[in-house]
């Protein structure tokens, strides 16, 4: 598999009235094409941040970062970005809501609306296509989030905790269909998460940052058979040596 | 939904909520009723002084008489004129200045101060100034209904534009939303309500606008009316004006409040 994505040695620093602080310290992993990458760390050690570097919503102020061998300087169109919240637009309606990313990157054309109505359909939304978001449930709302970031065709995904805004039964279920369509569309994903059970059952790596200034502390990749769904992962019982292992570094880095 | 298929419950339910209403209003109707009906009484056997109080039956006589002689609907069109453009320029105007002032965050700060002492002023100290410029008719009229309308609708709109969730801007800047992007797919749309609102409060804001210019500077219009009716102690006719004024505030809310189901209905 080709490396997708390499983060060289990436470090920040915000400037803020009151102090300048290192947010980031020579960051540096890379992701392989089509592989679904974790990553966790101690809250407030800036896991969105990497995500937002990444989307180049942010520039670093040292290192550099390579998608496919090139610099990314400004937001990358190969890129999309879910949000921890849907974000919906409440005057859209569904299908309006999914079409938004190719009004905004200008790229609307037949083919690609197409394409989005055809997610749609295929994600068990088609029932919904005229709705408006208050119409929906917190679950299919997060599957209209996943369906409009896919809408512009991106090949990696940045997840920023999907899942947080919703009820523990509802985000079992989420996890695993974003699971199924990120897996069924070929996309290579990071997600950015607390929970560690959600990590293994979905990764097939793990990346483990240390405290601020974040970094990499550790890495795991996991050998978990590929068609395994997030759900039946956790009844393995490389689940639970892995889930302690992970919580262990976690605390230690606390 | 056939009658059959509701439950007993919920036939009750919505039967008390229905007959509440009724009584909301019936109450509304009798409060006017037997207030208009005391007045008219106390009136007529001079238990209230006609002269300094009127009565409702003279109050429409004066309405009718004026209607007779034409002036009723001459006063009408200069005053509801006067409000009318006063409110769509205010709120045209003052969108467009809250709109310029969203863009750019260095103006913002420089004029934060500018508009708040202009907020606080009380815009009749500015009615000689308003008058020596504009010159004694409609056009200062027209633009003290602006100067009270304007200064609203900046500090609403401005406020909405500016609470607009930073998740949804995170997201437009995501996909690489140009700020011209940002202002019509995100910002003018989310902010619907909130100038739905200041439409409301402009509604109320032009009446006193046009009423006080009428005061300062008029020949004709509502406000003429009043105060010439106080100067002439004829206070049938200032309370028939008074009446007349209701009715027109009342209806341009009414047409603000169809509006607003209109737009609604389109989202």
């Amino acid at each position: 598999m080709d490396e997708i994505l390499k983060l060289n040695k990436v470090s920040l620093t915000y400037q803020s009235d009151n102090a300048e602080t290192k947010a980031i310290k020579d960051l540096s992993f890379s992701v392989k094409e089509t592989e679904f990458v974790s990553i966790i760390g101690p809250s407030g050690c800036g896991k969105t941040t990497v995500l937002s570097l990444i989307a180049g919503l942010l520039n670093p102020t040292d290192g550099n970062i390579l998608y496919k061998g090139e610099d990314i300087s400004k937001t990358n169109d190969n890129i999309g970005y879910m949000l921890q919240r849907d974000e919906l637009f409440s005057w859209r309606n569904i299908e309006k809501n999914v079409l938004l990313p190719l009004e905004i990157k200008k790229i609307n054309t037949k083919e690609n609306r197409e394409n989005a109505l055809f997610l749609i359909e295929k994600y068990g939304l088609k029932d919904f296509v005229k709705s408006y978001p208050n119409q929906l449930s917190g679950g299919m709302r997060q599957r209209v989030a996943l369906i409009r970031t896919l809408a512009p065709r991106p090949d990696l995904l940045l997840l920023d905790e999907p899942f947080s805004a919703l009820d523990s039964q509802t985000r079992l279920k989420v996890n695993g269909d974003v699971y199924s369509i990120i897996r069924s569309e070929n996309k290579t994903a990071i997600l950015v998460t607390h929970d560690i059970a959600e990590a293994i059952s979905l990764s097939d790596k793990i990346i483990v940052l240390s405290k601020r200034p974040a970094t990499v502390y550790k890495e795991h990749v996991l050998d978990f058979d590929k068609n395994l769904p997030p759900i039946k992962r956790r009844e393995d019982k490389k689940f639970s040596q892995l889930f302690e292992t992970l919580w262990r570094e976690l605390n230690d880095e606390n | 939904m056939k009658t059959n298929d509701i439950s007993r419950d919920r036939k009750q339910y919505l039967n008390s909520k229905r007959n509440k209403k009724i009584l909301t209003v019936i109450v509304q109707v009798l409060i006017l009723v037997i207030f208009l009906t005391l007045w008219e009484v106390l009136a007529r056997l001079n238990v209230i002084d006609k002269f300094l109080m009127s009565m409702p039956s003279q109050i429409i006589k004066t309405t009718v008489d004026l209607y007779k002689s034409g002036e009723l609907f001459l006063h009408l069109k200069t005053t509801l004129y006067e409000t009318l453009l006063g409110f769509l320029i205010a709120t045209s105007l003052g969108t467009i200045i809250a709109l310029i002032l969203w863009w750019s965050e260095f103006l913002r700060k420089v004029l934060e101060p500018y508009i708040v002492v202009l907020n606080s002023l009380p815009k009749i100290a500015l009615g000689p100034i308003i008058i020596v410029w504009f010159g004694a008719g409609t056009k200062s009229i027209v633009f003290m209904a602006i100067l009270i309308t304007i200064i609203v609708t900046i500090i609403t709109m401005l406020n909405g534009f500016l609470s607009i969730e930073q998740g949804k801007i995170l997201l437009m800047r995501s996909l690489g939303a140009s700020k011209i992007q940002m202002l019509y797919k995100l910002v003018l749309p989310a902010s619907l309500g909130t100038f739905i609102s200041c439409l409301k409060i402009n509604v109320g804001m032009a009446w006193i606008g046009s009423i006080m210019g009428e005061y300062l500077v008029s020949k004709q219009g509502i406000g003429y009316l009043i105060v010439y009716g106080g100067q002439v102690f004829r206070l049938d006719l200032v309370m028939a004006s008074t009446v007349i004024l209701c009715v027109l505030a009342g209806l341009m809310y009414l047409g603000v409040s169809i509006l607003e189901k209109l737009l609604i209905k389109n989202k």
